[in-house]
């Protein structure tokens, strides 16, 4: 209870003291990592208001037949990261296991974090974002995915901004309460993110309930290497030694524990996926599948989404025993570098199919090709600043996320 | 079924004559269906594609659910590829040279006996069942509940572009103008609901490729070339299960 009362007796002058100090106590590195990020932020911020006031004919690369570009694959890579930021710290101080409580406060800081840099570049991607607030609410359609996911990722950030809150001020019943419905809402959102994309009838290789589950696996698998990464990166910010922190290098190995499982597990499920779309070759997703397997998207699929995403991750994962911290790191870094390609493909490879390509004729008789435009990419560029901002100043702001170990 | 049968012994034989038009089609329509199916599926069954539009076998089994039903007949064995119904398109609907609504695809086989190319004129199917509108987020695109062509409320739309990955037919696209998607709406917004009977499109069209009419009208050209037995009609996509109001058909003599 040291922390209640010392927030308790604590008045608002000394907490802006307080974070004042602490903002001023960064390193070198630490302020240029926060420039880097806020001009990214600035320029995926001017790119992104350009192509609205030009037009996006000129400033996006996606057209008619490839409608989604990066900026929906960056958007689904931000919202899979929030919510298995969300989901795995859950099982912590939502569900009780203690292993996980460590790494809570970081975490639901974190999933706060990615989503409003998935919100950045959505914000962007929609072509009219101001009708969207005005329609979403006055003209509902229940029957969308897209309204669905919309709407439940905004209520869940709201839930996910309490649960900080209240994790902070220790109130830990209203805590739970929200981390709960929280986690609830991702799922829910986040499933709905899957049927965006698996219930369009019109594209064969995303077509069916695979999407949903994948996404919900996959999210889980992206969060324990987020919360492996930004823990090892915030210790650093912070100049502390995370090998003298007991409680937390426990935590981070059972993180990695997990993270072990679930790569099998989207292995797996890969595995089945690509299977099921090349035997028997199915019209539309034996394209696809074959853009992966051998076509224009090999190099990403096999270098990117199998070696960096799964296999190279998984041998780290399992060879730091947890203890060596640099191989967790790298493990994770990587990791999260194959998860955007795996997010890039899957996005592009499910359009690339023209509607038809089935019957030979001479326009669309070949796969659609697709590049992100320098404005696409500043603006991808500009959702990680914002999460990569959000995190530096938290880390200072929040002092590290300490957390009270009578909780 | 014995029961039936020795129900019905004892009655008179009503005899062939007596039989209706309407039940002489239906018996033959199964028939041809039955033979379809055995010859790989209703695709190149000889029956009438009419059931394809229906929303759902057992609501719109013996009516139309829009009145007018508007549905286009392209005879695509007519069309030159002249791109007149193109222009008329674009002049009547202001649409931009990065857009279209309608356009004609072309397919070729140089090895084919006899003709080596066909072109396929495609637009908005009006679908039944259109999943453009089920996955707009804000109802901006949506069936019209009367004459069932799938519009746009062009100051809803968002831009998603989430109605042009749901369409199979490739039907729709962002004009930068009206800061919306467009597509193809038969023309309503510009003539039909001015009180005009045709389409730019098939009215421009030199060679009757283009037949636009109300379905559920047994007077109508587009009727009478649905409900019929004896030439091939098809839909584009039928796996998509959209249930199109666009039929394909060759062969017709031109009237």
């Amino acid at each position: 209870m040291e922390g209640t009362e010392k927030t308790a007796r604590t008045t608002l002058n000394e907490i802006e003291w307080g974070v004042a100090n602490r903002l001023f106590s960064g390193s070198l590195s630490y302020y240029v990592a926060v420039i880097i990020s806020a001009l990214l932020v600035l320029a995926g911020t001017v790119a992104g208001v350009h192509s609205l006031a030009a037009g996006h004919l000129g400033t996006f690369n996606v057209d008619r037949e490839v409608a989604w570009g990066i900026l929906i694959a960056a958007y689904v890579f931000f919202v899979v990261t929030s919510t298995g930021l969300c989901l795995v710290s859950s099982i912590g101080h939502v569900f009780g296991v203690k292993s996980y409580m460590p790494i809570a406060k970081r975490s639901v800081f974190l999933s706060i974090a990615t989503i409003l840099g998935g919100f950045f570049i959505i914000a962007f991607e929609i072509k009219v974002p101001w009708r969207m607030l005005i329609y979403n609410v006055i003209s509902p359609n229940l029957t969308s995915n897209i309204w669905w996911m919309g709407t439940l990722y905004g209520a869940y950030l709201v839930l996910m901004m309490f649960e900080f809150l209240f994790l902070n001020i220790n109130k830990h019943r209203f805590a739970v309460f929200c981390g709960f419905s929280g986690a609830v809402a991702g799922i829910a959102a986040h499933s709905n993110l899957g049927a965006v994309f698996g219930l369009l009838m019109g594209r064969d290789f995303w077509h069916g309930p695979y999407m949903s589950i994948y996404f919900i696996a996959s999210a889980m698998m992206t969060g324990t290497a987020v919360i492996i990464l930004f823990h090892y990166l915030a210790y650093k910010v912070n100049g502390e030694s995370l090998e003298q922190d007991k409680p937390m290098m426990e935590s981070l190995d059972v993180v990695r524990r997990l993270g072990i499982l679930l790569i099998t597990v989207i292995m797996f499920f890969t595995s089945w996926k690509m299977i099921a779309a090349i035997a028997g070759a199915p019209g539309g997703k034996y394209e696809a599948a074959m853009a992966l397997v051998s076509g224009p998207y090999a190099f990403n699929f096999w270098f990117f989404e199998a070696g960096f995403g799964l296999l190279l991750p998984l041998v780290l994962f399992y060879m730091s025993k947890g203890t060596d911290l640099k191989m967790m790191f790298w493990g994770s870094t990587i990791m999260l570098i194959g998860i955007f390609v795996m997010r890039y493909d899957l996005v592009l490879v499910g359009q690339i199919v023209p509607s038809f390509y089935e019957y030979g004729v001479n326009e669309f008789n070949s796969l659609l090709k697709y590049f992100p435009s320098f404005h696409e990419i500043l603006i991808t560029l500009g959702g990680f600043g914002v999460t990569v901002f959000l995190f530096l100043v938290g880390e200072k702001i929040f002092d590290g996320h300490k957390v009270d170990p009578h909780h | 079924m014995k029961k039936n049968i020795s129900n019905l012994s004892p009655a008179d034989n009503e005899g062939t004559e007596n039989i209706s038009v309407d039940e002489r089609r239906e018996f033959l329509k199964m028939g041809l269906a039955i033979t379809g199916v055995f010859c790989g599926g209703t695709i190149i069954s000889a029956t009438s594609a009419v059931s394809r539009v229906f929303a759902s076998a057992g609501a719109y089994a013996d009516k139309y659910p829009y009145k007018p039903h508007y549905s286009m007949v392209l005879q695509v064995d007519f069309c030159i590829d002249c791109e007149l119904c193109m222009e008329a398109c674009v002049e009547t609907n202001s649409v931009p040279d990065y857009g279209w609504r309608t356009k004609i695809l072309e397919y070729e086989k140089p090895h084919a006996i006899g003709v080596k190319r066909e072109f396929i004129p495609i637009l908005c199917n009006q679908c039944n069942l259109p999943q453009c509108a089920r996955v707009c987020p804000t109802r901006a695109t949506y069936k019209d509940r009367t004459h069932g062509i799938v519009m746009m409320d062009r100051k809803k739309c968002i831009g998603c572009m989430t109605c042009q990955l749901g369409c199979p037919y490739n039907a729709r696209y962002f004009n930068e103008v009206f800061h919306a998607v467009d597509k193809c709406d038969f023309c309503y917004k510009v003539r039909l609901s001015a009180g005009d009977n045709n389409t730019s499109c098939s009215e421009a069209c030199p060679a009757d490729v283009r037949i636009f009419g109300d379905l559920a009208d047994p007077r109508s050209r587009v009727y009478r070339m649905v409900h019929q037995l004896e030439k091939a009609v098809w839909v584009m996509r039928p796996k998509s299960g959209t249930k199109p109001n666009i039929f394909y058909t060759k062969g017709w003599p031109l009237s």
